[in-house]
């Protein structure tokens, strides 16, 4: 047995004493050297980390306040809040991911469990080649659907969602595929040879194995959506007031605004920036809280393979 | 149950060949008269390939900038989370990595006009005067920073987390057997991860370096704001005249373009889909072949 | 399981709670209440993003004296915003350009608003500054010739002979001139072009249009852009909306035998100077100018992007068509010029421009 085995947080190697007078010197340099690099890299990007958020801090902070918090820009003029902009954000990401997280961890697992053939392939070649796609034409794609069915210059805040799903999709599938990969097979044919159904093996087995990953990759996939400008821009469209309800009419968000107010600020060009800079450190901060409960989540969760 | 279950899976996957066979459907139908159209119609009077090509270019040449970068990093920032690191503090690293993610597009875009592009401007004076024989580094060297080099660095920050964490993901489960066995014979901590963890992770690190590589071909605003867009093809990465990128062409023309000219940005979109296509399935051949290896 | 319950649950409920919310604000929701003014609806106008700034101020001040009705315009820019008029998908079109005879634009207006008739009258007139830095030069004064040479990149550095004749007794560093010009397709670029091929044929021989012609400048995204681009590069010149220009130094550019800055007043002068179009204003609605860029007046800046309103005189329904009548009347009023001055840094319209304007206006069928 393998003695009193904790589950780690990670796989860790320590330092062997066993044989350390053999490590020649040339390979402790190496070691050395390859270690220092790593730690070196890992400080070179925690650079530009700290130099972005300290600039939005510096220039968003200016521009925060209760009315940005709680007010709309109804009626007001190069004033007003961004009420409607955060619930905007929080009600357009949240329908993507609605749309975007269950077909497409279902569809990862059916890549990965089930598929065979031609849909296997040809459904592998569509998400690889749409990992690409610009973010515009997502919302181009959307708008032109909406269009069919609804007439010209419609604008609906599910619009907005459908065109971030587009772009969320591979990325949730991608990820997914590759966490459900790294399950070992052994598992699955322990579970098999016990007579479990292949349903079961799946959602028994495979699928808790996967969960802290799967919550990474959904992460991954919101982060990169909750800020995109280009595909909201020519689907929500932009408005003054709140509007709560995604089906019906036009819906402003977080980053639209602080596009908006950065493009037009208008004769009170401080004021505006001010609002745009508060804009983006509001969208960070609530990527921000979304990670830190994902990696709750992770915490709890987490399994080690052994 | 088992039916309903992989009936659903089944479902979910035709769902997503749906939404994605659409966008492709999409482009094409509102590509294609652009594609047949004649140079004299085309926005510039040149014809399609020519208006294309200096576009694909800029598109690659930005991303491979920012895959350069941004993979060999992402790798190791991954490895010292996993083995490098104190193990209390994994967690913590791993979130301020991703926080890189949670960065909206419009400020990596204004941090590089306002932050990087300044800062870069001496590097770029520099490289010019030692390394000025290179391509890459005739300049002049622009003066507010606005380059391509710039640019795909910046995008290289942007690329980072996705890999990183894809990464992070593959080396933490690595198997502690394989590892502990390479101990037990007297390797150090590097050649542990040379030889255990890193052949474990590669298929991993090579999709992460490919949804990283996609976000980096198609992002739009962020080289909108900060690309000086205003030359043709050229390998020279610190001047002001830059060619485009794909996606941010339609960004910046398709506001007011009309008629033929919103075709012509379609088909770009098309031939950006090409692009895509050629380079993931160049990753899956280099998976593929390792197929054994797990 | 157990362990994914708690999970469930409470995606479950947050699900549950954004629905509630989400279903209990849509009935307070937008616009339809009983309104001060009596005016009730909801419209949208799109187009041109260098009269955003002028549409937003104009919407809140209407809606603040109406609160029955919600408007909203989407910068979309101006081709969007004509297309999507056409399509019949907006109330009215902000356009940088008047609609044109190519690919029957105008004809398919015309069409859009049949049986009512096409409304459409400059609203939003705004100078075209010539921005630059050059620390310890002020007032810089240039011609045509030599604007049209520098963003040319036939003229490299600021102390050549060419700007100095023009600037004696001012020192000229012999840096590098960095021309701004945007990389997106605009309004201004097409304004700036335009002038500069009528006043300087010999020099400026590219065609006109909103995609700037001339390789190898610093090319920045947006009017902010260009500002923020200039500021950073010494020795870089753009042009740029005056109401931006912000703390940049403004060049003075010869017109007839003076030095002219850009303002409002004087912007607004070279529109009252100019002709009508005629062949792109074909019925007594339709009020679109060819300005008079050559023009050499006294109290003139013939560098100026007009930006145009476009409307129906009949809409579907008759509360819509009360609505947006008022919207646009306030728009040519003298108040809502002040306010768009005041907000946007444009040019108000003339009074007598704004009595060309008005009848058109008043030929939105209402009640």
């Amino acid at each position: 047995m393998e003695g009193a085995s904790e589950l780690a947080v990670h796989a860790r190697p320590q330092a062997a004493p066993l044989l350390s007078a053999g490590v020649g010197w040339r390979r402790r340099a190496v070691n050395t050297a390859m270690t220092v690099l790593i730690g070196g890299a890992f400080a070179l990007a925690m650079i530009p980390l700290f130099s972005l958020l300290f600039e939005v801090a510096k220039r968003g902070i200016p521009g925060l306040s209760v009315e940005f918090f709680t007010s709309d820009a109804r009626g007001v003029v190069g004033g007003g809040g961004a009420a409607h902009a955060i619930a905007g954000t929080l009600i357009i990401t949240a329908v993507a991911a609605a749309i975007s997280v269950p077909i497409g961890i279902m569809a990862a697992v059916y890549l990965n469990e089930y598929g065979t053939g031609r849909l296997r392939r040809g459904l592998t070649f569509f998400v690889d080649v749409m990992t690409g796609i610009p973010s515009i034409v997502a919302g181009l794609f959307a708008y032109a659907l909406f269009e069919l069915f609804l007439g010209p210059g419609i604008r609906l805040g599910v619009m907005g969602s459908v065109a971030l799903s587009v772009l969320m999709v591979p990325i949730v599938i991608r990820s997914a595929e590759e966490v459900l990969k790294i399950v070992p097979d052994h598992l699955r044919e322990a579970a098999h040879a016990l007579g479990t159904p292949k349903w079961r093996i799946v959602t028994k087995v495979v699928l808790p194995t996967a969960f802290a990953g799967l919550v990474t990759g959904v992460m991954i996939a919101v982060a990169r959506i909750v800020g995109e400008t280009a595909p909201l821009l020519v689907t929500t469209g932009v408005v003054d007031s709140m509007n709560t309800d995604p089906f019906n009419g036009r819906m402003q968000n977080l980053a639209v605004y602080a596009y908006n107010e950065y493009r037009s600020p208008g004769v009170m060009k401080q004021a505006a920036y001010d609002h745009a800079w508060a804009a983006a450190l509001t969208l960070i901060a609530i990527v921000m809280v979304l990670n830190v409960l994902a990696r709750v989540i992770y915490r709890r969760y987490k399994t080690e393979i052994r | 149950m088992g039916r309903v279950f992989s009936g659903t899976a089944l479902a979910a996957a035709l769902a997503v060949l749906c939404l994605l066979g659409g966008v492709a459907v999409f482009l094409l139908s509102e590509g294609l008269p652009a594609l047949t159209a004649g140079a004299s119609e085309l926005p510039g009077g040149k014809s399609f390939v020519d208006y294309a090509a200096p576009l694909a270019f800029g598109t690659v040449l930005a991303a491979a900038i920012a895959a350069l970068v941004a993979v060999p990093l992402a790798v190791a920032v991954a490895l010292f989370i996993t083995h490098v690191a104190p193990p209390r503090l994994a967690l913590t690293l791993g979130y301020l990595v991703d926080l890189l993610a949670a960065i909206p597009s419009i400020v990596y875009g204004l941090w590089g006009i306002f932050v990087l592009g300044p800062a870069a401007v001496p590097a770029m004076e520099w490289l010019q005067a030692r390394l000025g024989f290179l391509p890459f580094f005739e300049g002049p060297a622009s003066a507010t920073g606005r380059t391509m080099l710039v640019a795909g660095l910046v995008l290289a920050v942007m690329i980072l987390p996705i890999v990183s964490a894809v990464a992070r993901e593959a080396f933490a489960q690595a198997p502690r057997r394989l590892q502990e066995g390479a101990q037990a014979l007297g390797a150090t901590r590097w050649e542990t991860i040379r030889m255990s963890v890193l052949p474990f992770g590669r298929s991993s690190v090579i999709s992460g370096a490919m949804l990283g590589l996609g976000r980096a071909l198609g992002e739009t605003m962020a080289v909108t704001i900060i690309l000086s867009v205003s030359g043709a093809v050229s390998f020279n990465l610190i001047s002001q005249a830059n060619p485009s990128t794909i996606a941010a062409n339609i960004a910046l023309d398709f506001p007011e373009s009309s008629g033929l000219a919103i075709n012509a940005l379609i088909a770009t979109g098309l031939v950006l889909f090409a692009i895509t296509m050629a380079t993931n399935m160049a990753a899956r051949a280099i998976i593929g072949r390792q197929a054994g290896a797990r | 399981m157990s362990r994914f319950r708690w999970l469930a649950v409470t995606v479950f409920a947050a699900g549950l709670a954004l629905g509630v919310v989400a279903c209990g604000s849509s009935e307070s929701g937008s616009g339809a209440g009983s309104s001060s003014g009596g005016l009730s609806g909801e419209f949208a106008g799109a187009g041109s993003t260098a009269q955003q700034a002028a549409q937003e101020a104009w919407i809140a001040e209407f809606e603040n004296a109406n609160s029955g009705v919600t408007i909203s315009y989407d910068p979309v820019g101006s081709g969007g915003g004509r297309e999507q008029f056409i399509a019949g998908g907006t109330a009215y079109a902000g356009s940088d350009a008047a609609l044109s005879t190519e690919e029957g634009e105008l004809e398919k207006a015309e069409k859009r608003c049949a049986p009512g008739e096409l409304i459409e009258v400059p609203d939003y007139i705004s100078p075209i500054a010539i921005v630059y830095n050059l620390p310890g030069v002020e007032g810089l004064k240039l011609d045509p010739e030599t604007l049209a040479k520098i963003f040319n990149q036939e003229i490299a550095s600021w102390n050549d002979a060419a700007i100095a004749k023009d600037n004696p007794g001012v020192e000229l560093p012999d840096t590098r001139i960095t021309p701004v010009n945007r990389s997106d397709e605009s309004g201004t670029t097409e304004n700036f072009t335009e002038y500069l091929s009528e006043v300087v044929p010999s020099v400026w021989t590219h065609e006109v249009s909103g995609d700037w012609p001339v390789k190898g400048g610093e090319a920045a995204s947006g009017t902010s852009g260009v500002v923020e681009a200039v500021s950073a590069g010494e020795g870089a010149i753009g042009y740029a909306d005056a109401s931006q220009a912000g703390e940049l130094s403004v060049a003075k550019i010869k017109v007839g035998g003076e030095w002219a800055e850009p303002s409002a007043a004087a912007a607004a002068k070279v529109l009252e100077e100019s002709p009508l179009d005629k062949e792109l204003s074909p019925t007594r609605n339709v009020i679109a100018y060819e300005l008079d860029r050559k023009t050499e007046s006294s109290g003139t800046y013939p560098i100026v992007l007009t930006s145009y309103l476009v409307a129906c005189s009949r809409y579907g329904s008759a509360s819509e068509a009360e609505a947006v009548k008022s919207y646009l009347e306030y728009v040519v009023s003298p108040e809502g010029q002040e306010l768009a001055a005041r907000q946007a840094g444009s040019a108000p319209l003339s009074p007598a421009l704004a009595q060309k304007v008005a009848p058109a206006i008043e030929s939105i069928e209402a009640g």
